[in-house]
């Protein structure tokens, strides 16, 4: 019952936050929207047996990808500037109560899924941890791991490439 | 009240669908990709959700190949989006149609 509670607070904080990615006029208020659904999948990983992928969903995403989004909405610059200095006075206690909201469910999840180990599904001492999983990658997947290897480098590479793409044009106008 | 896999598909499924809506409503490039992940998510999660269902592993290692995916199209599609601001001081894919026949 505790998983179903927190099945549908966090489902309900990830369509919210989802719905508000596509509707905000502001980019930075959908760059919020999405952090919000990240972090609550990755809530809902937990409640899936899958810590390992949860923790990876918040360092990549909610970490690595959702950051380099927020640098460059604010390099090249917010379309429609909204009134900033509009604050109401509820707004830190309704920050408090969210944060505090916040921790309570998540505290749930830990003690319900994640520390105790999930019962009643396969292995629950082993299923989804980082040995299992490391086992998999390893073991059966290693082409497809050394593949990815390299579409990231390949990726890298691509990012520099096109960092300096601009300067091609210039040069054919000088010559 | 038990939790089934059938709960996670039909969030993925509400996530993919709004997703789309994303992609196909918003005419600013950085939203639109950010729908994309959003949809990718959705499908991280139908993944790790049957893998659950099925007593498997396989389908948490498939979730983790897709973040790789992920993340390596982010950087990729970022770079192309301020790569293109930098030349035309705007992210509104309606107008860059210098290739429209």
């Amino acid at each position: 019952m505790a998983e179903v509670i927190v099945f549908l607070i966090f489902a309900a904080i990830a369509l919210v936050g989802a719905f508000g990615l596509v509707t905000a006029a502001n980019t930075v208020y959908s760059a919020l929207g999405l952090m919000a659904t990240m972090f609550s999948l990755a809530v809902l990983y937990l409640v899936a047996d899958a810590p390992f992928v949860a923790v990876v969903q918040i360092i990549i995403y909610a970490g690595a990808v959702m950051t380099l989004f927020l640098f460059v909405i604010m390099m090249i610059g917010v379309d429609k500037p909204d009134a900033y200095g509009a604050r109401t006075p509820s707004q830190i206690p309704r920050t408090i109560g969210a944060a505090a909201g916040f921790f309570s469910v998540v505290a749930l999840a830990g003690r319900t899924v994640w520390i105790t180990g999930s019962a009643g599904f396969g292995r629950p001492d082993l299923y989804g941890s980082a040995e299992a999983i490391a086992d998999e990658v390893f073991g059966t997947w290693t082409i497809v791991f050394l593949s990815t290897v390299m579409l990231l480098t390949i990726a890298a590479l691509g990012t520099v490439a096109l960092a300096y793409y601009r300067l091609e044009p210039v040069a054919e106008e000088v010559s | 009240m038990e939790l089934t896999s059938t709960w996670f598909l039909l969030l993925g499924a509400a996530l993919f669908a709004i997703g789309v809506a994303g992609v196909l409503v918003r005419r600013n490039a950085l939203v639109m990709f950010m729908s994309l992940e959003l949809m990718l998510n959705a499908v991280n999660l139908t993944f790790v959700a049957v893998s659950k269902d099925l007593g498997l592993i396989e389908g948490q290692v498939a979730a983790l190949f897709v973040m790789v995916v992920a993340a390596a199209e982010v950087t990729i599609g970022l770079a192309i989006i301020v790569a293109v601001f930098r030349t035309r001081a705007s992210a509104n894919v309606d107008e860059l149609a210098e290739l429209k026949g």
